[in-house]
This record gives C-alpha cells, structure tokens and sequence, in this order.
C-alpha cells in the first residue's frame, strides 16, 4: 500500500491511456453492412458507405499504419511522397535555423533593451503590437516580399520565436538584483564584464525560460507554415494526408509532432535547470 | 535478414518482375514510359515518311500506284535507301538545345492536372528531353505565388488565373500566357447527402457552396447554373472559395451543403458515402474548357526551346489521355501518394465515365471528363464576359486582344502540327452554355442578355 508516488502516478496514466484507446476503439466499431447494395455499385463505393466503417479510424487501425511507417521512414518515391522520417527531419531543420537565427537576434537586443530604461520604453509599444500577430498572418506577406518559400517559412518561425525571448531576456536582465550590479561596480568591473560576468548568469534562468516558450512556439508554427506552403516537411504531410481524406495518418501525424514537441521541450527543461542557482 | 540466396524457396523482396529495378512500381513506370516513347517515335517516323512520299509524289494518285504497284514495304525500303527516315526523324524530333532541361512545374492534386503529372510518371517530359519534377502544390494562391516568385517554371492554373494575373485583378499584373488547355468537363455539383430529395436549384435558397478558387471556371459555372434557375448567386446563395482538399471534409461536417467542385473530390464525396453527383458540368456546358498549364511571357520569351519542349510534352501527354483506351493505365500512373494520393478505383470512375452517383446509380458518361490541348480564343471571352458580369472586372475590356495575348493558340496549333496531329483551324469557335449560344464577337450584347448580375 506503500508504493512510492512516481509508481502510483505510472500507474494512473497507464490507466488513463488503457480506458482513452478502449473508449476509442469502441466509438469507432463498425455499424455493420448498410442496407442492401447491389454488388457492382458498391465495387465503386469505400469501405465508409458500403460497410458502414465509422470514418474514424480504430486504434488498431493507427497501430498498424503507425508500425508500417516508422518500419520504413526513410522511403523517397519522389519529390511529394516521402518518408515521415526525411518529412520531420526537413521540419526540424526548419525551425532549428529559425529558431537559432531568432536567438542570435533577440538574447543581444534582449540585453540592451534590459540594461538601459531609455531603450526598454522606447521599444516597448512595437514589441508589444509585434508581438500577437499570428504567425500565419506573415505569410503572405513573406511570400511576397521574399520571394521564396522556404525562406519564407523560416522567416515566419524566426520572426514568432522572437517575441518570447526578446521580452523574457529583457524582463531577466532588468530584475538583476541592484545590490550584485552595486557590487560589480565598486569593485570597478568594466561594463563588457559585468554584462557577462554578473547578469548573465543571473538572468540566464529567466533567458531559458524565453527560450523554452520560444522553441514551443516555433513547433507550432512550423506545421502551420508548411500546410500552407507545401513541399516537405511534417505540415505538408497533414496537408497531403487529408487530401487524401486519410484521418489515420492525419492522427500519426498528431502524434509524431506532440512527442518531437516535447522533447523539444524537455532539452531546454534540462538546459534550465543546469543554470538554475539556488539563492 | 541473411536468407540463404541459393535457396530456391528464398524471394528476394524489394525487386520488381524482370529484376532490374528496385521496385515494382519503379519497373512499371519505366515499362510504361518506354511503351509511350516507342510509340510516338513512330508518330515521327510517320510525319517524315509522309513528307518525304509527298514531296516524292506531288500528285497523290501517282503515290498510291506506285505503292500499289511495288507494295508498301518495298517502297518504304526504296525510299530509306537514298533518304535517310531515321535520321530526318531524328533531326524532326529535336528542337534545339534546350537552355533549362531541369524544370519545376507545380500542380494541384485534382484530375484536371492529369496531363502534368502523368508525364512524369510516364515519360513524356524524358521523351522531349526534360527533367521535370511536378511539385504538389496546397492551393491556388500558393500556386501563383510560386509561379510570380518563379520557384515553378511553369504550373497548372485555373484557366481564368492566367487572364486574371495579365490583367492585374487578384495580383500585381504580369503578363501571363496560357498556351494549353488541360482538360475540358471533368466537374460536377455534389450535394450533400440529407439534400437528397432537394433536386430543384429553386429550392437551394440559403445554401452554402464551394468553388475552389474566385477566378475558377467553377465559380462562373455555378454561379451561371443558379442564375439560369432564378437564384441571385450573390443574394440569395453563399458562394465562397474552399480549397478542393478540404471540401469533402467540410460537406460532412455540415458546414457546406454542396461545391462545384473538381474531381476527385466530387467521387470523393461518393466514395465516401458524404455526397451525390447533382449534375456533371459538361451537362451545363459540354467541352468547357477548365484547368490550364500556363507560363510567364518572361519564361516563353527568354528560354524558347525549354517552352516548346515542355509545351510538346503537355499536348503530347494530353493527346495520349484523350484516348479512352488508355485511361485505366493512367488512372494507375496518378494515383500513388507522389501524385494526386486517391484510391484507384476513384480516378478509374472519373476517367472512364463510369461511375457510382451516390444514389444507388451506375452512370455511364464516357465524355464525363476529356482531355483537348486547345485554348480558343472564344474561351477566354466567355470567361472575361463573367468576369464582368459579376463585378470582378469593371469598365471596358479589350476581350479580342486581351484573349489573344494569354490564350496562345496559335503555339499549340504550331506544336500540334510539329506532333503530327490536326489542330483546329479557326482559333475562335461558338458554343452553347445551358441551351444559349454565345458568340463572341458580340461579347456586350450577350452580357447585356442575363437577367441576374452583378455589373452596373
């Protein structure tokens, strides 16, 4: 009766997950044949209007499928049927040239907006319009200026990544506490070297935390992107798949991008903690 | 994994019949190009053989005695023997040095584009010497950005889009040329299932529709169709732009009660149990034209000989699924996921005409979708006339000269002739729409003659 809460908690969530696939799979049974149909119309009909096949497919049904494409990820039948694997590698590619370009960009401009207060209000009322704009209002506007889209989709990733990093990194240089950079000053540190020697490493948590957002963000963004853009990439393949009506590798699809998502997610959890200091 | 591969009983898997290839599908497509290819070098063999008898022969009756006379065998060795058929065959066939063999044509998975992408999985872009890659493109709007932003050569558009970019209504103008009409019919209105019983358009006030594009001959068709039957498509309808992948998906969620819509997507519906076949569009105008390839003037002015090979493989292609008899094999060639990504036996019922309704109905309609290479200039008209019958154009329109600039129909005539086949000779023809005939050289008068419309 004293199984540790980890334990407990494992146990739970198996159960959650058993009870979610087995309301699943019987929301999805068959409602038997449907009516009388003559044979040679209903060579020429789907499983859907013949057999009375809920559109929606069973767990089963996504095992199956999920099995066959990560025993072949790397198939190529030509430049729009490839494998999920080279699908989600082009995506990732995607935002992790985004994504690094918007941190190259918003930790320095970050700095000096949360080291000088002229700066910080100055900026403040385009950050702040900036900031809500849905990243797929951009495309269009890439497309057209840019004139290419791939670049475009990054652009769109690099210019929604930026935000939360832009004002986390601000907010975490600015909340530096006035005694340690009091501090720095009498000992007559330079300002290069207080900058790197005594803010960075205090509001290196608050700049991870931005980075955190940011990169769940950019995942979110990028599936979005390519639906509309096309071509490659993990969106293209939602997109392809429900051309062709098929929900079950539209669910795989799901599941593929939640998981990559979260371990996204989790290698800056890890890189967080590293800086993290106990006060 | 280590099978013994001197065990009679080992398969080798992941090879195709003959072994040379790493997949079946792989050995097909290369079968199936080379089964095009053999067979339209004869096409050339035939037009230098016939250009060389007549030159031989001025006078018809003195050829077919000679034939008569030796038989035709014989003739055709004499005649190889002081002219050389394979090489004129071969200097024929070849156009020149193409500047850009490697080319991006984009498309968007529907029927209408079958002879784009057909002709990469069968071989008629390699036959005229180019390496094309047909890119699945997610709508209309992308499709013409890419093209404007030149990331595609050329692409399959709607056949209004290339009017509408060279007159800048949509976009920027940018002249624009479409030199090939891909497919004509092909279209249909679907319904939704639980509107069944309503067939009469007089009782489709409030409806909710689909088209796939503004400058869509589907918009103008629908909108037509209504107009015929008493319904104001801009009062009394709600018509709004869907894009074909996601119209089956909306019909059965209710949120659409029908689209006029290309395949597959009408089948689609009926495959899948959410819709019903209305009527076909080629019952509302029969040889309409409906999707198009089409190109910058830019790409046809600079780079000339990589524009008619490419125009060659179009109409080639187009040739080839003109012909009934060939359209089981191509349904098979479009159907896997690089392609249009649709069950096979869909784009079977679409190309051969016979079809499932969606009522417990097998309907035959062999002419349900063709395929003629054509652009009459006629067209263009009919289409600029819509335009301005419901307000995407106002003031006055310069439709013969406008209609010569983006509908190149003396190209094709041109490549037609080059290919051996017999082009039409008048670039303008009259046609019928819902039992009124148009003619367009009086295009104000019969826009004049609707009741229903938007023009002030």
């Amino acid at each position: 009766m004293t199984a540790s809460l980890p334990l407990r908690a494992a146990l739970l969530s198996a159960l959650i997950l058993a009870l979610f696939l087995a309301a699943w799979h019987l929301a999805t049974q068959s409602t038997g044949p449907v009516a009388d149909m003559d044979p040679e119309y209903a060579r020429l009909m789907g499983a859907t209007a013949t057999t009375g096949v809920s559109a929606m497919p069973g767990p089963l049904d996504v095992g199956e499928k999920l099995w066959e494409h990560l025993s072949d990820p790397f198939y190529d039948n030509g430049p729009n049927d490839k494998g999920l694997g080279i699908q989600l590698g082009f995506s990732i590619a995607r935002v992790l040239l985004g994504y690094s370009l918007a941190v190259l960009v918003a930790i320095p401009l970050g700095f000096l907006i949360g080291m000088s207060p002229l700066v910080s209000r100055a900026v403040d009322p385009f950050v702040q319009i900036l900031k809500p704009i849905s990243p797929l209002a951009w495309m269009p506007l890439a497309l057209y200026t840019i004139k290419d889209s791939n670049i475009s989709a990054i652009f769109v990733i690099f210019i929604c990544a930026l935000w939360p990093m832009l004002i986390n990194t601000a907010f975490g240089v600015s909340a530096v506490r006035k005694e340690w950079i009091n501090v720095a000053r009498t000992l007559e540190v330079g300002p290069i070297r207080r900058a790197y020697a005594v803010i960075l490493p205090a509001a290196a948590p608050t700049i991870l935390t931005g980075m955190r957002i940011s990169i769940g963000i950019a995942w979110l963004v990028i599936v979005a992107a390519e639906m509309l853009v096309g071509g490659t990439g993990v969106g293209y393949f939602v997109w392809n798949e429900w051309n062709n009506l098929s929900i079950t590798n539209v669910i795989i699809a799901i599941l593929v991008i939640g998981v990559v998502g979260m371990l996204f997610d989790q290698i800056l959890a890890r890189l967080t903690r590293l800086v993290t200091f106990p006060e | 994994m280590f099978d013994n591969p001197f065990d009679a009983r080992t398969v080798f898997r992941s090879g195709c019949n003959c072994g040379r290839h790493t997949s079946q599908s792989e050995h097909d497509q290369q079968m199936r190009a080379q089964e095009v290819s053999s067979s339209t070098d004869k096409q050339y063999e035939n037009v230098v053989a016939t250009a060389v008898l007549r030159a031989m022969f001025p006078q018809d009756a003195s050829r077919r005695a000679f034939l008569k006379a030796v038989g035709a065998g014989t003739a055709a060795a004499a005649v190889a023997q002081f002219f050389p058929l394979a090489t004129a065959t071969e200097a024929f066939a070849d156009t020149g040095p193409i500047e850009k063999p490697d080319l991006k044509v984009g498309f968007i998975p529907i029927t209408c584009a079958t002879p784009i992408i057909m002709a990469s999985p069968m071989g008629f872009y390699e036959k005229h010497g180019l390496n094309v890659e047909v890119i699945k493109t997610a709508g209309w709007a992308v499709i013409r950005d890419k093209t404007l932003n030149k990331e595609y050569d050329a692409a399959h558009m709607l056949s209004p889009m290339p009017l509408a970019i060279s007159m800048g209504i949509g976009s920027n103008p940018q002249p624009y040329a479409m030199p090939a009409v891909e497919n004509i019919n092909g279209q249909a209105i679907t319904l939704a299932m639980k509107h069944k019983d309503r067939r009469d358009p007089k009782d489709w006030k409030g409806f909710k529709f689909g088209v796939p594009f503004d400058y869509s001959m589907h918009n103008y068709l629908l909108r037509y169709y209504l107009a015929e039957h008493g319904i104001d498509p801009d009062a009394d309808v709600q018509i709004r732009a869907v894009p074909p992948p996601e119209m089956v998906a909306n019909l059965r969620a209710e949120n659409l009660d029908g689209f006029l819509g290309p395949d597959p997507m009408n089948q689609r519906a009926v495959y899948d149990g959410v819709g019903f076949i209305h009527i076909l569009t080629k019952d509302i105008w029969d040889g309409h034209p409906c999707c198009a390839f089409a190109a910058s003037k830019e790409f046809i002015d600079t780079m000339p000989n990589t524009y008619s090979a490419l125009l060659k493989s179009i109409i080639d292609a187009t040739a080839y699924a003109h012909e009934a008899g060939n359209r089981k094999e191509i349904a098979a060639a479009i159907a896997p996921a690089n392609y249009l990504n649709q069950p096979e036996v869909v784009l079977e019922q679409i190309l051969t005409g016979t079809f499932a309704d969606g009522l417990g109905n097998i309907v035959q309609q062999p002419n349900r979708v063709d395929f003629d290479p054509f652009p009459y200039q006629s067209f263009a008209v009919w289409i600029m006339t819509q335009m301005k019958r419901w307000g995407q154009v106002e003031g006055d329109i310069n439709y013969d000269e406008i209609a010569a600039q983006v509908f190149l129909a003396t190209d094709t005539s041109k490549m037609m002739e080059e290919l051996g086949m017999t082009p039409p000779k008048e670039t303008n023809k009259t046609f019928v729409v819902m039992g009124k005939t148009f003619d367009p050289a009086e295009p104000e008068a019969y826009l004049d003659s609707f009741a229903i419309k938007k023009v002030n």
